[in-house]
């Protein structure tokens, strides 16, 4: 920028224009990085005293001032933790329902954010508006008669109620994500479609080849929100899920912390559990995850 | 071609629509049925007109959770607002190690909900907690946190500034969109850090901190979990939040017609809340496009 202003600016009086800006950038290069540090601190904090808590013997716990390094390394909790419920049977219903989910929503949005944004049909806006108007509404308001929906259809303790609305663009939540694309979606250059239709494409031929392909980091926005989502989803398995062979990791850690209020270290060894997949999941797309946002200007 | 379009736009937006018609609109008809009847599941609901609305106004309960609602909204969304946007101003920076910066700050908003509670129930234990560990270190007074009347909500605020990952993320984007010449505008005319932030990020940042402020608006008019398995709206009622306590009559108390009355006021409530906040938007969100659309 300075490369661009110089030559039409008179040098400022003695003192050369690097040397005047170096200065206030170191300062400014500490500052910034204590902030982060002194940020990042109480982010960090409440993991640290999980994880310390997850590998103590309940007796080293409960000691005043508190001690930040275990002796010795309790490994057992998690191991016990783990077997005194199916933890492995929950994380596998959870899998099954994120997958079902995130496959249903990302297919049926994106498919409904094409027809919104690059196909013409009578009525299209106003349906589109109608859709995005659904989002003010609270979920209290349709969470009862879906239930009993659901119960009409002897579809409680399946996972029909928590993977069904998905293939419907999600329902409800799903319009922001039909929103969210959209406006990718317009980003596309519209000639690519033109030209394929000349040679006789069809619109799902354009969607799958040409839309989609250059989507790639709309789609996993979408399908890192929606995989979170379901994942930390507690009050539909709460409410659709009865017996304990069907849990999540939600409502059996739920279930784990009322049974076992007293034992911090199987407490804190399963919440660590139930936390490791999803951050190591985030951790291997956070680049896309965080470009995608960006690019797709949520903003708006 | 016209055709075509027609029919493959309908075809494609079909599983919407339909979602929309099923997940949507019929449960919202159905709810506003309900919400003049009197049913328990089981029985078959019977017309009382507007006799639960009218409960509403002398059912003590409902004030307290709209009380309890409200001031957790007047306190979680300003302070998570404040330091969402603190941190992604400091996160638009460009400092070394920048996605790792990022993944810190967002990693406890992938904590699961339920994995969240577990974890702050321990860190707001009164005796060898997290919080009242530091304090006492700090030759400070303990609080009782959750397990107190008047810290209850207080404490439920602090936790959910915690989870400030996704406005965070929003903001981010926000900023990324601010365009570069209007920097270089101000420090052409020699202003410093703080008249661009003023000048340039703040008014051009408007629309998105409104959009962060509706959507945490409404989001916390709709929390559930804490009050769940953290403090069953105790103590004393102190956290008995709204959608709380219509969860608690329509599937421990049976009262489906009474849960769907609170449901279509919490609907009202929200409608009126955004609402104004549209109406006052005029006054201080400022959009660039204004005079073109």
């Amino acid at each position: 920028m300075t490369a661009v202003a110089a030559p039409d600016r008179p040098r400022a009086k003695g003192v050369a224009p690097t040397q005047g800006l170096r200065r206030p950038r170191r300062y400014g290069r500490i500052l910034l990085y204590a902030a982060l540090v002194a940020g990042s601190i109480p982010t960090l904090l409440p993991f640290v005293w999980l994880v310390r808590s997850a590998l103590m013997q309940d007796s080293q716990m409960f000691v005043s001032p508190p001690e930040w390094i275990p002796a010795p390394f309790q490994w057992s909790n998690f191991s016990e933790a783990l077997t005194t419920q199916p933890f492995d049977r929950y994380f596998v219903n959870t899998l099954v329902i994120a997958v079902i989910s995130v496959l249903g929503t990302v297919l049926t949005c994106s498919v409904a954010a094409f027809s919104f944004s690059r196909l013409r049909w009578r009525g299209r806006d106003v349906v589109f508006a109608l859709l995005l108007s659904g989002v003010m509404l609270p979920y209290a308001v349709t969470l009862i008669p879906t239930f009993v929906m659901w119960q009409e259809l002897g579809a409680l303790d399946t996972i029909a109620p928590l993977t069904v609305p998905s293939w419907f663009a999600g329902a409800g939540g799903g319009v922001f994500n039909i929103f969210l694309l959209r406006q990718f979606f317009l980003t596309i250059p519209f000639e690519l479609d033109e030209a394929a239709y000349i040679d006789g494409a069809s619109p799902w031929r354009v969607f799958w080849t040409i839309v989609m392909p250059l989507s790639k980091p709309a789609i996993i926005v979408v399908t890192i929100f929606t995989f979170i989502g379901t994942w930390n989803d507690f009050l539909g398995p709460l409410l659709y899920l009865q017996s304990e062979e069907n849990y999540t990791l939600s409502l059996g850690l739920a279930s784990f912390q009322s049974m076992y209020l007293t034992q911090w270290g199987y407490l804190m060894a399963a919440s660590a559990a139930v936390i490791a997949p999803i951050i190591a999941l985030f951790f291997f797309l956070q680049r896309y995850f965080i470009e995608g946002v960006t690019l797709t200007g949520i903003k708006n | 071609m016209r055709r075509l379009e027609t029919r493959w736009g309908i075809l494609m937006a079909l599983p919407a629509i339909l979602g929309f018609l099923i997940f949507t609109i019929g449960p919202m008809a159905a709810s506003a049925f309900f919400s003049l009847t009197d049913w328990t599941i089981g029985a078959s609901p019977s017309f009382v007109g507007l006799d639960n609305y009218t409960a509403m106004v002398g059912d003590e309960l409902f004030w307290a959770s709209l009380t309890t609602t409200t001031y957790y909204t007047l306190g979680s969304v300003p302070l998570v607002l404040i330091v969402s946007f603190a941190v992604a101003m400091l996160l638009n920076q460009k400092a070394r190690g920048l996605a790792v910066w990022r993944t810190i700050f967002y990693l406890p908003t992938l904590v699961p909900a339920i994995a969240n509670v577990v974890l702050w129930i321990w860190i707001f234990n009164p005796d060898f907690g997290l919080l009242n560990s530091l304090l006492r270190q700090g030759g400070l007074p303990a609080s009782q946190w959750i397990y107190a009347e008047s810290t209850a909500v207080p404490s439920l605020i602090i936790m959910s500034t915690w989870g400030f990952g996704n406005t965070m993320v929003i903001f981010l984007a926000g900023l990324q969109g601010v365009p570069r010449h209007l920097y270089e505008a101000v420090s052409i005319d020699g202003g410093g850090p703080f008249r661009r932030f003023w000048h340039v990020t703040l008014p051009m940042m408007t629309p998105t901190i409104f959009y962060n402020l509706v959507v945490g608006v409404v989001g916390t008019f709709q929390v559930f979990n804490q009050a769940y398995v953290m403090t069953e709206g105790g103590p004393n009622h102190a956290t008995l939040f709204y959608v709380y306590y219509l969860f608690r009559k329509a599937f421990t108390e049976s009262e489906m017609g009474y849960a769907s009355a609170l449901a279509w006021t919490l609907f009202m409530i929200i409608m009126v809340v955004t609402f104004l906040m549209f109406r006052n938007a005029r006054r201080w969100v400022y959009y660039e496009m204004a005079g073109a659309r």
